[in-house]
């Protein structure tokens, strides 16, 4: 684990406020789903490797909330998701838009504990994410 | 922290080009060394002043904010709104504001920008007189205009005063409030400005067919009141009875507060500043339209925008100058395109002018080139404004070409960036120039135009320069694969060979033996639809339903709000009265608007995810099924009513139609495929502009092929005549599996059969011999992949139904699924719904 992924996830732990969203089984590969936690949209994904991405549902270009419902793929080595609506591409683990600089979208930590996906909405996060 | 103080920077005025200016400075003041502060007198912070208009086109104040998000959420960069500067004391470095603070300030800047020049007009002050120039302005027009609406009978009118750019942007939103404009320009033309007096002919025909009534070469003599209406006279005698008059009749930059702190202003005004945007105080700056450079003053964004990052880069102490403003112009005004650039009026001494107008299209393409004919400088374009992009880059170079071919509209020499010379600007946005974009193809190893894109940033504000990039990669020396993107080398065409002989049935197979990576939203669609063609059954089923763009996922369309709209096949327009009452109730009962497709069919918008089911297991229980408006497929066989009702039909057009429509149904392609079939030789089904068009002849069918609508229309080829039924159909079934086998991703069939001509002879020639003299020795292989679809055809929409599996998809949120997404909101419009965004919320990081 790289170490902003460690200190985010030690962040996230220490407050404790993991939201079950779904059961393992629910989150199919490279198909995402949306997830509603409070007021706050987040689109979960899982890429051919099995790894879990959490990033913000809203796309920042139309204000669509419709990011769980692009395809997932890859650009070089990065894992990615589409826009559905206009195909700009996001980098899954930092929320960086590919196609436009300086777009970035939030991203939350995500993990699979006990058969369910478990995503950490924090404060900070929240606000984020608007 | 930097150990010194932060400089404290003043900025007076918070529009477009003050914002830009925080903007920049923010994002490359990476060291801290400044804090900001900005005085802005209107109540909103800064909105796309250039988008205007639209605000009445359903574009919410919201949506024209242009404040990148978090840009005031620093402690070092503090916005105050509804508040003005009310004075500068240079010797103290201070400024004092309309609710008394006073700022003290190490650094100035100006942005005050301008005000409507309102000509003194008797009555200009009248109620019903506003000026075009901020959102409140807008805001009183509209309610001018509702308050008319009361009590005028019959169409509103308005008046524009001015017929420069701001004065048709301005009749473009009355006309928006369903006024009838009226424009009054004292020019003899309109936009007298960018565009020639050819070129104001065609352009005012063009207005006036928009409804927009042009009155040039006089002015507005008096305004007065006339039975709770406006009445206006203008100079040549002419009477207007109005509803609102708007003064549009150009800018005054705003200097006051220039002047009254000693600053040097200009002889006309606005505050003077040299190349680096200082005043006579070396603290002081002004920018954008409230300053005036080498006695210029310049009433465009991009030179404002300029100008910004100009002070931006003398505060961070490196050394930039203003020189002066390329004013060319691209624009869609009433939906009329028009483009000016360089000397387009003709100024040089000597300059020559090569003109083609074409009246009955209404175009007007001009160049103007040097007394030896060997130098652009300038041109006009209007009514189609599609070669400014080449164009304009090659202003101060030597033709290329012959300058007649130039502006030819049709058989003209094709322009492009090989003709260019390094130091040519190719994104005048981001003044990016050749040189800069070859450079960067060879030192970042750029393969694509998205590369160029996020490398350079060229085309990646209007985009007019995106069609130039292209062509570089390959001058640069990239290799310009045909291949499908970054995970397959290989053509469409290719890999659906691939696909079938190998008889591979997954992406992840295809991907992982012929391809890399993980593949993207180009390669993963068209995969599936190659799978779906293949016959590998459901298109929603095991990997399969990863690869399908959302479109296909949930067999709806989404539309922009991410809700999707519904539509049930009917097959060549044909309907039961009962299927429409059901159509019709389905509507009421879900809330959907409705709209009536171009394809003879029912549109039906604004179902959530989770109600697709629900709204689909009422529309298969009344027999209906899907249409495949979502899907890269066949869509819809038009039809006209034919011999069995008309007088003139010679055939039964819609029994064919409804015939060709269940045959073909679902079959997934390289793009959406539509047919049309007319009963008689006046072609109301316009089926020479489908794909697949048939009609009727006395002795059998005429078959035309190719054909599309759209921004390509081309009218379809005649293939085969007069023929009997079934050899028409074969003939068809050959034509569209061929296609669905060969064609480039998103190539349409008109591009296709274009695609097909090779050795002098011509695609159709060639096509002729592989469907109907078998040249290919293919055509058994083609009958029998149609039978085949023809026999395994199901519903997509009842199977879905049918399946639990299948329909878990279809929920709101994962953990809330009945849920409805809350950021799905209506509002009314003409009895019905209509979605309202949030608009963007781009989060700009530096």
């Amino acid at each position: 684990m790289r170490t902003v992924e460690a200190v985010e996830a030690a962040k996230a732990m220490e407050t404790d406020v993991w939201d079950s969203v779904c059961g393992s089984r629910d989150l199919p590969v490279e198909r995402g789903v949306a997830a509603l936690l409070g007021d706050v949209q987040v689109a979960i994904f899982r890429t051919y490797d099995g790894a879990l991405f959490a990033v913000g549902n809203q796309d920042p270009f139309t204000g669509a909330f419709v990011l769980s419902r692009g395809i997932v793929g890859s650009r070089g080595e990065t894992p990615t998701v589409a826009s559905p609506l206009h195909k700009q591409v996001f980098d899954l683990r930092t929320g960086r838009c590919l196609d436009s600089d300086g777009v970035v979208i939030p991203t939350y930590p995500v993990r699979e504990r006990d058969g369910y996906v478990e995503v950490h909405v924090g404060t900070e996060a929240g606000r984020a994410s608007r | 922290m930097p150990a010194t103080r932060r400089k404290h920077v003043v900025v007076v005025g918070n529009g477009m080009v003050g914002q830009r200016f925080v903007e920049t400075l923010r994002q490359r003041d990476t060291g801290g060394r400044f804090s900001i502060t900005v005085v802005g007198e209107e109540p909103r912070r800064a909105y796309d002043r250039v988008a205007l208009s639209s605000y009445f086109d359903g574009v919410s104040a919201a949506e024209l904010d242009l404040v990148a998000a978090g840009t005031y959420d620093s402690p070092h960069a503090t916005l105050h709104l509804d508040e003005s500067v009310a004075a500068i004391d240079r010797a103290a470095s201070t400024v004092t504001t309309s609710r008394g603070r006073t700022l003290d300030y190490d650094v100035l800047v100006l942005a005050t920008g301008s005000y409507p020049f309102v000509p003194p007009v008797p009555g200009r002050d009248l109620d019903g007189c506003f000026v075009y120039r901020t959102l409140d302005d807008l805001d009183a027009i509209r309610a001018a205009a509702a308050a008319a609406a009361e009590h005028t009978r019959g169409r509103r009118a308005g008046l524009v005063v001015g017929g420069g750019l701001l004065g048709l942007e301005a009749a473009r939103a009355l006309r928006l409030l369903g006024m009838s404009p009226h424009v009054v320009e004292l020019a003899p033309r309109l936009m007298p400005l960018q565009v020639d007096e050819p070129g104001g002919a065609v352009l005012r025909r063009l207005i006036e067919r928009l409804g927009v009534t042009v009155h040039t070469a006089t002015s507005v003599a008096a305004v007065e009141p006339s039975g709770g209406r406006l009445l206006a006279t203008l100079a040549n005698g002419t009477e207007l009875d109005l509803d609102v008059v708007v003064f549009s009749a150009g800018i005054r930059p705003r200097d006051q507060l220039a002047r009254e702190c000693g600053l040097a202003v200009g002889p006309r005004g606005g505050v003077a500043v040299d190349a680096r945007c200082r005043t006579t105080d070396e603290s002081i700056y002004a920018i954008g339209e409230c300053a005036v450079v080498d006695g210029h003053v310049y009433g465009l964004v991009a030179p404002g925008y300029d100008m910004a990052s100009v002070v931006a880069e003398q505060l961070l102490g490196r050394d930039a100058t203003f020189t002066g403003a390329d004013l060319s112009t691209k624009l869609k005004l009433l939906g009329v395109d028009v483009a000016s650039f360089g000397d387009a009026l003709a100024a040089t001494a000597g300059a020559l002018e090569v003109r083609v107008e074409n009246a009955v299209e209404n175009t007007y393409a001009k160049i103007v080139v040097s007394d030896d004919a060997s130098t652009l400088l300038g041109g006009i374009l209007v009514g189609d404004a599609s070669r400014y992009a080449a164009l304009r880059p090659l202003v101060g170079r030597r033709l290329p070409a012959d300058p007649v071919a130039m502006i030819a509209p049709t058989g003209g020499v094709d322009l492009d960036a090989g003709a260019l010379p390094r130091e040519a600007q190719i994104c005048s946005c981001n003044d990016v120039s050749k040189g800069a974009i070859l450079d960067s193809i060879v030192e970042h190893g750029l393969t694509d135009v998205a590369g160029i894109k996020a490398c350079t940033r060229a085309g990646t504000t209007c985009g007019s320069c995106v069609a130039l990039l292209k062509p570089l990669l390959a001058e640069a020396g990239v290799e310009v694969g045909t291949g499908l993107c970054e995970h397959f080398d290989v053509t469409r065409a290719e890999l659906f060979e691939i696909a079938r002989s190998q008889r591979i049935g997954t992406f992840t197979e295809l991907v992982q033996r012929h391809g890399r990576g993980r593949g993207c939203d180009t390669c993963k669609p068209a995969v599936a639809s190659i799978l779906a063609s293949l016959g590998h059954g459901y298109v929603l089923d095991g990997e399969q339903a990863a690869l399908q763009d959302t479109n296909d996922h949930f067999l709806a369309n989404l539309q922009k709000n991410g809700t999707y709209s519904v539509v049930p096949r009917v097959p060549g327009g044909e309907i039961t009265p009962e299927k429409l009452i059901v159509i019709g109730e389905v509507a009421r009962d879900f809330g959907l608007y409705v709209k009536i497709t171009g394809g003879q069919r029912v549109d039906l918008f604004g179902a959530r995810v989770e109600q697709l089911p629900l709204i689909w297991r009422r529309l298969v229980d009344a027999g209906m099924e899907s249409g495949h408006a979502y899907g890269k497929a066949m869509r819809t066989v038009k039809s006209c009513v034919g011999s069995t009702w008309c007088r003139y039909g010679v055939q039964d057009s819609a029994g064919l139609a409804i015939d060709l429509e269940l045959r073909y149904r679902g079959i997934r392609g390289p793009h959406k495929i539509k047919a049309g079939v007319s009963g008689c030789a006046r072609e109301c089904a316009e089926a020479q502009g489908k794909d697949i068009g048939v009609i009727a002849t006395d002795a059998g069918w005429n078959l035309y092929v190719g054909g599309n609508g759209g921004a390509r229309p081309r009218h379809a080829d005649l293939f085969l005549t007069s023929v009997d039924t079934r050899t028409l159909v074969r003939a068809i079934d050959r034509f569209i599996m061929f296609y669905v086998r060969t064609a480039d991703r998103l190539q349409r069939t008109s591009t296709w059969v274009e695609s097909l001509s090779a050795d002098g002879q011509d695609g159709l020639a060639y096509l002729r011999g592989v469907l109907v003299d078998d040249s290919l020795g293919i055509c058994a292989e083609l009958d029998a992949a149609m039978e085949s679809h023809v026999a395994h055809y199901s519903d997509e929409w009842a199977d879905t139904l049918a399946d639990p599996e299948r329909l878990r998809r279809f929920v709101s949120f994962v953990n809330a699924p009945e849920v409805p997404d809350p950021s799905i909101q209506w509002a009314p419009e003409r009895g019905q719904i209509k979605p309202l965004i949030a608009g963007p919320t781009l989060e700009v990081v530096s």
